[in-house]
């Protein structure tokens, strides 16, 4: 039990690596579409939901799949110089996972946008206040005060996604602890201390998030 | 199109069988799901102390850990288990559990822990005054339950037991990994002989947005037809 542990710890990074990149990576991609579902224009507005769709009808491993042995298929990518990116298997996880976490990132903002209440924003207008400066300083930091608790939710469904990095040949926390499964014929040890340690990570995330809840929180 | 063709030459037919393995194994895991909320939905809202501990144990731990893990662990460590249990009772051969049941299993503890808090959150949000009319009316207990409670809670819990349906839908991609052939595996499959695994996952991805789609459509149906007269 104890001699795998090390080279669990050693995927552990590799997960945590994997989760932090695409977890920045699908903030920045779900701000910008959140913003595109509130826009009033049709075409814009179909276009981001259309996104939004695909991402959050598909199973995680279907986008995986379609990035890491799809991209390949297109001449024209392989020619060029994103080849050298998704050749390798982790910058495709990293890209499948922000773009998926970036859709269910981009419906929590939307939502928190939306039930802002309109007399803030009637307020600032009264006021003088530019559409500019109303949305950074007003609309913005409300939605994200707002949406903590599902980003919560969501950075850990994430954390869970990333096991799926591993059939990808990719050896984080699962592609260790498979590779433990295989040289000892031992799976309830090597899965089970994966699960405890992928719970511990879970219930580190759950804190942090509750912490920022209490802190920073919002209420109506 | 031709690669989509039904009969020998095209992929059409394996997809479609595929396409319904996939429903099935997801509605196998569904009502594996369901029977798992019924055991530890009342665990969680029991007021004995070591229960709540049981019933919390459940979905903390299965909302926390990855899904792959309970399919391997299953898969991996069901063969040993059963052949040891099988063990003691005499029997020495090797004993292969079959990748329906395991997926099928896996999913539906997973479906589970979701359906128990669904379940969990429906009966708490029932007005408590409808526990205590009963009880003045003199109503037994699992009457009070049967024909009170249950109604009610299957109602107001249809919204989030659909989410728990699209989770559960996409969560059988993975079973993919212990070889069962529904559409992620034939996809695999299909990429793998005819090298063109972007038409293949393209279509796989349609197949899977169709299956969301129409239970979707399915689901608000149902949700319009329950909440009659509310």
């Amino acid at each position: 039990m104890i001699s795998i542990f090390p080279s669990l710890l050693s995927g552990a990074v590799i997960t945590l690596q994997l989760l932090v990149s695409s977890m920045f990576f699908g903030l920045i991609i779900g701000l910008i579409f959140a913003i595109l579902r509130i826009n009033k224009n049709p075409i814009i507005n179909k276009f981001a939901y259309g996104y939004s769709y695909f991402f959050r009808g598909t199973p995680l491993l279907v986008q995986l799949y379609l990035i890491y042995y799809g991209l390949a298929n297109i001449e024209l990518l392989r020619n060029s110089f994103f080849w050298a990116i998704i050749k390798e298997p982790y910058w495709c996880a990293i890209i499948a996972f922000s773009l998926n976490t970036g859709a269910y990132t981009s419906e929590i903002l939307r939502s928190a946008f939306q039930t802002i209440k309109k007399g803030y924003i009637e307020a600032a207008q009264s006021l003088g206040v530019t559409k500019k400066i109303t949305f950074y300083r007003i609309q913005l930091p409300i939605a994200i005060k707002q949406s903590l608790p599902a980003y919560g939710n969501e950075i850990i469904l994430m954390l869970k996604g990333t096991s799926l990095a591993s059939v990808i040949t990719i050896m984080d926390l699962m592609g260790e602890a498979r590779k433990v499964n295989v040289l000892t014929f031992k799976p309830f040890e090597a899965f089970i201390t994966a699960g405890i340690i992928y719970l511990f990570i879970t219930f580190i995330i759950h804190n942090i998030i509750k912490y920022l809840e209490k802190k920073y929180g919002f209420q109506t | 199109m031709e690669l989509l063709s039904f009969g020998d030459t095209g992929w059409g037919d394996e997809l479609f069988f595929a396409t319904l393995m996939t429903i099935a194994v997801s509605i196998a895991a569904m009502v594996i799901g369901f029977l798992f909320a019924l055991i530890f939905t009342p665990l969680k809202l029991s007021k004995k102390k070591s229960l709540n501990i049981i019933g919390n144990c459940y979905t903390t731990i299965i909302r926390g850990v990855p899904e792959l893990l309970v399919i391997y662990l299953l898969f991996f460590g069901g063969t040993g288990a059963a052949m040891y249990v099988a063990s003691i009772f005499g029997y020495d051969g090797y004993i292969e559990i079959n990748a329906f049941i395991t997926g099928a299993l896996a999913i539906g503890i997973i479906s589970g822990a979701y359906s128990t808090e669904v379940f969990r959150g429906a009966i708490l949000s029932i007005d408590k005054g409808q526990f205590e009319a009963s009880k003045v009316l003199g109503i037994k207990k699992n009457i009070q339950f049967y024909k009170i409670i249950l109604p009610q809670m299957l109602r107001l819990s249809i919204p989030n037991l659909s989410n728990v349906w699209q989770i559960t839908l996409k969560d059988t991609s993975l079973i993919s990994v212990t070889g069962l052939v529904e559409i992620m595996r034939q996809s695999y499959i299909a990429a793998g002989s005819t090298r063109d695994p972007l038409f293949f996952y393209s279509v796989a991805a349609v197949l899977y947005l169709m299956l969301t789609f129409l239970s979707m459509k399915l689901i608000n149906k149902l949700e319009v037809k329950y909440s009659k007269g509310y």
